[in-house]
């Protein structure tokens, strides 16, 4: 009923306003086309100067708004992302004053040259020096952002510094996998040929690098002011690997391993109180449209001291012992009954 | 000569083809409005179905907007609409993706591609060089076939089983190549990619004669350097097209490759749904490289057009020469041969060799002189003119707006660090579709209302005209601008809901705001297009041949012009198209032959 009222009312308003309209035309036929014409022209004039002027409180009233729910306030949470965060303000700068003077000049000079009957418009085809004018400043700001980005862009893609510490994340249909090098810090080789039933990731066992490498899913933890390397890879479509918080962003391409590095520098805990949110989480969006579940693609970093990751990461069993728990040795099977209870626990009973 | 030999040619082929008709001047209800061979039938042919194409586009965009802005609630309608796609009346994950991909297509393509320059540039292009038809009116009459050819193929995959393409309109594989990936990758994708071969097809035929006519058929005087400024941008439109169609065609064809007959360009390495796949060795960057070779120089398919009719517009409506008319076509070709340079800036998070990044950040950014030329210029066009607000010139100014507001945008995006952060963000979004989506539209409608007089003989109505701008560009604004303050906060586009994040969950009233505004821009587009048609039929008379009082030679034919255009010789030209207010005259037709006592410039 509501449904059928709802479009009664459209179809009215479109009646009415298309009544008006005929009306206003045979109007203006009466009136004379061009009294007609001039009056509808100072209406237009007032209201592109009545535009701009309610834009700029708009768009002041927007930022009001809306800043505080960006990641600025926050604060960026790596190293390189302070930098990207202090050049997207000098480029906000820039194109700031750009924005208001063009458009400005566009609607004020569209009011204030609106046809008047004693003006004539002024023959001015072209002038060298205004065109060289706006070829050079533009040319000049943009080399200043150029050389900004390009600066960082080297820094951002560089090699990550040795003592990085290395995760590889993998992509598939919806969710993400984490697998961290183990005691020898090297991954173990993979093959997808391999995968198969439990071993998810097409692990190649039969090379020892990987017998000590630990499988995680969804959620991984990291220590927070140690340089973090991704080594990224995908299983079946492109995903990305989107991190906002840190601002930074990697493709996750089947076949074409890729890798991205970040220094965090503050952990979950200590973001609780810089965002003002109890609830925050630093969280993996999936950035590339992936099908049907792209939107619930999400992963979730834990980042924590130093001696939390340590604590965390002897908790975590070897994926080789899982997979195969005939292998594993005796005592393990003790700590992953013991893991259950607290990690601490295990620490303690591995670190013997 | 050459134009009276197609002509020729064009009037064997008909007779060949329907023995009916007696002689060329007697037309058939077929030959004149169906398979017509007039440049003006054809460019009219091409307007009515972008429009027919826009509404469906822009329907999509509702639909899916109603879901971004009510994720919560249902619609019990939708489903009674959609069936299974709407199951208990709210819009499914698959059928949102497929939603979002068709509305890219269709505006990116239909609409904003072959809508925008298959309309104007069969309008206009004989028209304002002063020939008599286009070079080869009977590929140009395929052109637009193959085209409403594409349009059913596309047009039909909405209603197969599985659904249409959904993998983004930018189908990237392997989610675009492999069937168990995606439901939309299945046979939706294969009549996408067919639609888009024929697309390609038509957008060729056309943009070769468009090509050669403006090289060849420019009338006695019409030098290059005096063509009005939209034969140069629809002149430099259709160079990118024919130079990068091309490659998009071999992206889709690699692609039907890769999904149907067991090859491997853009596929290794995949384990999908626990299937492993034998393809190894391709490169799904490489399909990414084919696609944006096109994809860019597009961006400036669909810009270039508004920037052309929007400066000639603004030209004639402040009763001034445009400034700097031989900057102008400067940047417009510095814009062009720039367009091919450009494309791995939207593959900066793919894990590409960033030296290789470096130069495309450079060559990205620029593209901003070019455009701060062209912008500065329009705004000193205005500078001291006498402006008449007709509905075109508003919506040119409304364009001058919307290119900067939008391309200042493109500063952030280019500069590669920076892109990394926004990167496939709501940012993006409102980047692109402020400044080729929404500038070029109001290109479009300055087009349309600046040359309906011509089409049809008559006058769109002023009123209404007036209702739609306002509530355009105001709308436009409403919805686009605050979509960048949501990519500044890192949120993802492409979602079907945010309700599941942390980070991103905090804008669902704003989501609601922005559907609520694009329902009634949609509802102020319906409004114009009543407009058009009613104005077709019972639109206010166009009485005088120059309405506007402009110089360019489509205001010397007649009101309603014939097949041929000019009864009579083709008008001779003497003068460049952007005398306004010289010597004290408030405009100089091209036919005027300079005056002894004229001044210099």
């Amino acid at each position: 009923m509501t449904q059928i009222l709802l479009i009664a009312i459209v179809v009215m308003i479109f009646i009415v306003i298309f009544q008006i309209a005929k009306a206003s035309e045979y109007v203006s036929v009466l009136k004379g086309e061009e009294k007609a014409r001039k009056q509808n022209n100072k209406i237009n004039a007032f209201l592109l100067i009545s535009f701009l002027i309610l834009g700029l409180i708009g768009v002041w009233w927007c930022n009001d708004m809306f800043y505080p729910k960006t990641l600025f306030p926050m604060g960026a949470a790596s190293e390189m992302g302070e930098k990207i965060d202090l050049m997207l303000y000098i480029t906000i700068g820039v194109t700031g004053v750009v924005f208001v003077i063009t458009q400005v000049l566009l609607f004020w000079f569209s009011f204030k040259y609106q046809e008047k009957d004693n003006q004539k418009a002024f023959y001015f085809p072209h002038n060298t020096k205004l065109e060289l004018l706006w070829t050079t400043v533009p040319a000049i700001f943009l080399t200043v952002l150029v050389v900004f980005g390009l600066k960082y862009w080297f820094k951002m893609t560089s090699d990550a510094p040795k003592d990085a510490v290395v995760v590889e994340v993998t992509g598939h249909q919806f969710g993400w996998e984490f697998r961290y090098p183990g005691a020898d810090n090297i991954l173990g080789k993979k093959n997808y040929k391999l995968t198969k039933g439990a071993n998810s990731l097409g692990v190649d066992f039969n090379d020892p690098a990987s017998l000590d490498d630990i499988h995680v899913a969804a959620t991984m933890h990291i220590p927070v002011n140690r340089p973090i390397k991704f080594v990224i890879n995908a299983q079946d479509v492109i995903h990305d690997v989107g991190l906002p918080h840190f601002r930074m962003k990697m493709d996750a391409v089947p076949g074409i391993p890729t890798t991205l590095w970040f220094t965090p520098l503050y952990t979950t805990e200590e973001m609780k109180i810089r965002s003002g949110n109890p609830n925050f989480v630093y969280e993996i969006s999936c950035d590339q449209i992936c099908g049907k579940g792209h939107f619930s693609m999400r992963g979730v970093i834990i980042v924590e001291s130093e001696a939390d990751y340590k604590m965390w990461l002897a908790s975590q069993k070897p994926e080789y012992y899982t997979i195969f728990p005939d292998k594993a040795p005796k005592s393990t099977s003790i700590d992953s009954a013991s893991t259950k209870q607290t990690p601490l626990a295990t620490v303690i009973a591995t670190s013997k | 000569m050459s134009n009276t030999i197609s002509l020729q040619e064009a009037a064997i082929y008909q007779e060949h083809d329907a023995p009916h008709v007696e002689h060329q001047h007697h037309e058939t209800f077929i030959t004149k409005y169906v398979f017509s061979q007039d440049h003006k039938m054809i460019a009219k042919q091409f307007l009515i179905t972008g429009m027919i194409w826009a509404v469906i586009g822009g329907l999509f965009s509702v639909l899916f907007r109603l879901q971004l802005g009510y994720p919560e609630s249902t619609f019990p309608w939708l489903e009674d609409l959609l069936g299974h796609w709407a199951k208990g009346g709210k819009i499914q994950p698959e059928f949102y993706y497929a939603l979002v991909t068709m509305h890219g297509t269709i505006l990116v393509f239909f609409v904003l591609t072959a809508g925008l320059s298959g309309t104007f540039a069969n309008f206009l292009i004989p028209l304002q060089i002063g020939a008599r038809d286009m070079a080869s009116p009977l590929l140009n009459m395929l052109s637009y076939w193959f085209f409403f050819l594409a349009s059913i193929i596309m047009f039909s995959s909405l209603f197969v089983q599985t659904g249409p393409a959904s993998g983004g309109w930018t189908i990237y594989p392997p989610l675009s190549a492999l069937g168990d990936a995606s439901s939309g990758s299945k046979i939706g994708m294969d009549l996408w990619l067919t639609s888009m071969a024929m697309f390609i097809v038509s957008s060729l035929l056309g943009g070769l004669n468009y090509i050669s006519t403006i090289l060849n058929l420019r009338t006695k005087g019409m030098s290059m350097t005096r063509m009005p400024l939209t034969i140069w941008a629809l002149f430099f439109t259709a160079v990118l097209g024919v130079l990068s169609f091309p490659v998009l065609l071999s992206g889709a064809i690699l692609l039907l490759f890769d999904r149907n007959l067991g090859t491997s360009f853009f596929l290794s390495d995949i384990v999908v749904n626990g299937k492993i796949l034998p393809n190894e060795g391709g490169s799904a960057i490489l399909f990414q490289h084919l696609f944006w070779f096109l994809g860019h120089p597009e961006v400036y398919i669909i810009l270039l057009p508004a920037m052309g009719m929007s400066s000639e517009i603004i030209s004639v409506n402040s009763r001034k020469p445009i400034f700097g008319y031989m900057a102008m076509v400067g940047s417009l070709f510095a814009i062009a041969i720039l367009a091919f340079l450009v494309w791995a800036h939207h593959m900066f998070v793919t894990g590409l060799n960033p030296f290789l990044g470096s130069f495309f950040v450079l060559l990205t950014l620029l593209i901003a002189v070019p455009s701060a030329i062209k912008v500065f210029n329009w705004l000193t066009t205005l500078w001291r003119a006498n402006i008449r607000f007709t509905p075109a010139m508003l919506f040119a100014i409304g364009f001058v707006s919307f290119f900067i507001s939008g391309g200042l945008t493109g500063i952030f995006l280019g500069n590669s660090a920076l892109d990394i952060h926004l990167h496939d963000t709501y940012f993006v979004v409102a980047h692109f579709h402020i400044v080729m989506g929404v500038a070029s539209f109001f290109g479009m409608f300055a087009g349309v209302y600046h040359w309906f007089p011509k089409m049809y003989g008559r006058y769109l109505n002023n009123t209404l005209a007036f209702i739609h701008f306002w509530v355009t560009i105001i709308g436009a604004y409403l919805i686009f601008w605050p979509m960048h303050y949501e990519g500044l906060a890192g949120m993802p586009r492409r979602y079907y809901d945010f309700s599941g994040w942390e980070s991103f969950k905090m804008f669902a009233g704003l989501n609601q705001f922005i559907s609520v505004i694009s329902m009634i821009v949609f509802a102020a587009q319906i409004i114009f297009i009543f407009n058009f048609i009613y104005s077709i039929f019972k639109g206010r008379r166009v009485t005088t041949t120059n309405p506007w009082g402009a110089n360019t030679l489509e205001w010397t034919t007649p009101i309603r012009p014939g097949h041929g255009n000019w009864v009579g010789e083709i008008p001779e030209v003497h003068r460049g198209a952007y005398d306004y207010g010289k010597d004290g005259r408030e405009f100089i037709p091209q036919t005027e032959p300079v005056g002894e006592n004229e001044s210099h410039h």
